[in-house]
């Protein structure tokens, strides 16, 4: 299966210390503005939004526009006491879906 | 000893006055820190897809060469002289032709930009080798003036822009050297990888020539030479452009 | 010595003649996703002043104080929206980061809505060029 996403974050948290997740997924984000090379209009094919959810709740959510770049990258600090699963979800234009999960690990 | 001895190629390197700077250099801090900083890599997508690949079906690249790490090195030693002058991605191909029987991928097809990506990446940080030999120094030769010749309607040279005008402005922004030392690179205006035979075949549609074919030996002997004038200089693979 | 703009647009967005790209089309984004007026200030936006493409340029939004939602505006992209992010209990810092795309320079917009209803805005002005060489 390709790899259809990267997350960054640290092998092992802090407990109650705040950490960086960065979160890419691949996506050409066509704005709808872009012809192709024979001058036929690229239909716009967006992600529209992006969730993380810390043991299924929402901790971080975006709402992305055609201003977006790209295969979207989005960075964020979180804060947790415990070890846990953050999931991440991804949807867009034509059904577009995808979902990561990682485990959360405090030393 | 050892430390003796390499301090004394690098004053005798420093006294030679090596003009030669890296595109890195001529790009602003935010996009040299997209390039250093794994986390942000527009590239990553890429070589997840890459390391994926290598270990991918029964011949896989693993089956033959082990870890990608066991490759530090190979990608400073191209473009190769086999039966042919071959440049990284088109080893990849032979590879993939000749060893794990599968048909060769179309230019710039995206598992292949991805292995290109990561045997790349491999040698970061080493200084370019490209290979010498009879077949390759003609091929250089026939490179450099190819390198020298004015082409197209805008009727340019590469040198004209590379050699003599790089550190001026086009258009707003520094015009590089023009090295291959961070090749495959993610180019903003593409918004995705590319390989050096796309940039090239996108600098002669810049100045209105016509463009080489893939794999063509016009644009090989162009990348023989290209590797040459850029030789000594660190790899940074993949790079990160404008 | 005073810089000259150079005002070209990124492949991403040619711009089309019907693209109802102003200044008071972003006012409208804005006021409609604070719900009013925003007052200057506890935002700092970190975004290079001159860049070379205006495909992907990062750029990162911090607030000073602890908001419930940010977002980020500009008045000359085809639409006024580019990204809107919302934290939950667990997030540890009122920022985030991405990479946008501009069409040509401008000055970009950052504001934050508390959970109280208070808001705040934020510009600054990027300029954007083209790679030297495009290939067309």
């Amino acid at each position: 299966m390709a790899t259809r996403a990267v997350i960054t974050l640290p092998t092992a948290i802090k407990a109650g210390q705040a950490f960086e997740v960065r979160a890419t997924v691949a996506h050409a984000m066509e704005t709808g503005y872009r012809s192709s090379d024979e001058g036929v209009r690229l239909p716009r094919d967006l992600v529209r939004r992006f969730e993380c959810r810390l043991d299924g709740e929402l901790v971080f959510a975006a709402d992305l526009f055609a201003a977006i770049s790209a295969n979207p990258y989005l960075a964020f600090w979180l804060r947790a006491d415990k070890p846990g699963e953050l999931s991440f979800i991804w949807r867009g234009d034509n059904g577009f879906e995808h979902r990561e999960t990682r485990p959360l690990t405090v030393a | 000893m050892r430390s003796a001895w390499l301090l004394l190629l690098a004053v005798a390197l420093a006294a030679h006055a090596d003009d030669r700077r890296s595109g890195r250099e001529t790009m602003s801090p935010a996009l040299r820190t997209l390039q250093a900083d794994d986390a942000q890599h527009p590239a990553q997508l890429a070589l997840a897809l890459g390391r994926e690949q290598w270990a991918a079906g029964a011949r896989s690249c693993a089956s033959c060469h082990g870890e990608p790490e066991k490759l530090r090195g190979a990608a400073t030693r191209y473009p190769a002289w086999d039966q042919g002058i071959v440049d990284l991605p088109g080893r990849i191909q032979r590879c993939r032709v000749k060893h794990q029987q599968q048909p060769a991928w179309a230019p710039e097809a995206e598992p292949l930009l991805a292995l290109s990506a990561l045997v790349a990446q491999q040698s970061r940080g080493l200084p370019l080798r490209p290979p010498l030999g009879p077949e390759l120094d003609q091929a250089a030769a026939r490179g450099q003036r190819i390198y020298t010749t004015r082409i197209g309607a805008l009727n340019l040279s590469c040198a004209q822009c590379h050699d003599e005008r790089a550190g001026l402005r086009l258009g707003g922004s520094l015009i590089p050297q023009g090295h291959v030392d961070d090749y495959p690179v993610y180019r903003l205006e593409w918004q995705s990888l590319g390989s050096l035979q796309r940039r090239l075949r996108g600098c002669a549609s810049g100045v209105r020539a016509k463009v080489w074919d893939w794999d063509s030996a016009e644009l090989l002997a162009l990348q023989t030479y290209l590797a040459r004038r850029s030789a000594g200089l660190t790899m940074q693979p993949p790079g990160v452009r404008p | 010595m005073r810089r000259r703009e150079f005002v070209i647009a990124a492949s991403a967005f040619a711009l089309l003649p019907e693209a109802k790209a102003s200044d008071a089309a972003m006012r409208t984004a804005i006021r409609a996703w604070a719900g009013r007026e925003p007052e200057a200030g506890v935002l700092k936006i970190e975004i290079a002043e001159l860049v070379e493409n205006g495909n992907a340029v990062p750029v990162r939004v911090a607030a000073s104080e602890p908001v419930a939602a940010l977002a980020l505006f500009t008045p000359l992209n085809p639409e006024p929206d580019v990204v809107q992010v919302a934290f939950g209990a667990a997030s540890a810092k009122p920022e985030f980061s991405t990479r946008m795309r501009l069409a040509r320079s401008q000055r970009i917009v950052a504001v934050a809505r508390a959970a109280d209803g208070r808001c705040w805005q934020a510009g600054v002005d990027v300029i954007v060029t083209l790679a030297a060489c495009v290939e067309p």
